[in-house]
């Protein structure tokens, strides 16, 4: 799935991720997927969170050696 | 969400400074109002000439503490002021100064960080909180 948007938060610690992601989302118009890269594991409960919280969906998350991958659609 | 989160920011020591930021910037996110209310030190620690400071630790956190926060920033673990600067740009986050603090810091508007929106009183404070939860670190 070909993200329209894509954050690079590898190295960043909590909440830099979610940080990242609602500044990002700003930017998106409603349907468009933005995709973030994160390293820190606590971003996998904080996405969940974050995407139920602000109806942003999330539509895939992946992790591969210790990357997390979450790519999410703009309500 | 429009609940609001509101913080009564008092100590002044980095370690309270940056759980105060990750709190904040959490609640930015999430698309929650935040106030930050700004009393004591923590109002000290937002002035232009110390902002840049270090403001050491509180104390429980000692030598081993010191040794953590330390690593932490070396890993690149942004500075509170800069978390807070992040969280402003997702937007939804006001920071007022305590107007009784700026009288015992002897403080002008002009002697503050450009992270502080404004100076009020209590009463300001509370009204802007509405039914939203207060938490005082």
């Amino acid at each position: 799935m070909a993200a329209d948007v894509q954050v690079d938060a590898k190295g960043l610690n909590c909440p830099m991720p979610i940080v990242k992601t609602a500044q990002a989302i700003k930017g998106l118009t409603s349907g468009q997927l933005l995709e973030v890269l994160a390293t820190d594991p606590g971003s996998v409960k904080d996405f969940a969170a974050w995407a139920k919280t602000t109806g942003n969906e999330l539509v895939e998350q992946t992790v591969d050696g210790g990357v997390y991958r979450f790519v999410m659609r703009k309500k | 969400m429009d609940e609001s989160i509101n913080l009564v920011v008092f100590s002044g020591t980095d370690d309270k400074l940056q759980a105060v930021a990750v709190l904040a910037a959490g609640a930015a996110a999430l698309g929650k109002p935040v106030n930050l209310f700004l009393q004591y030190w923590a109002l000290d620690a937002f002035t232009k000439a110390k902002i840049g400071r270090d403001h050491g630790l509180a104390p429980e956190a000692g030598a081993e503490g010191r040794a953590a926060v330390d690593a932490l920033a070396k890993a690149g673990h942004a500075p509170w002021a800069e978390t807070l600067r992040q969280a402003k740009d997702i937007g939804g986050v006001d920071i007022q100064a305590c107007s009784l603090s700026m009288d015992l810091l002897h403080l002008e508007e002009s002697d503050l960080d450009p992270l502080v929106d404004g100076v009020e009183g209590v009463t300001a404070f509370y009204l802007n909180a509405g039914e939203g939860q207060i938490v005082f670190i």
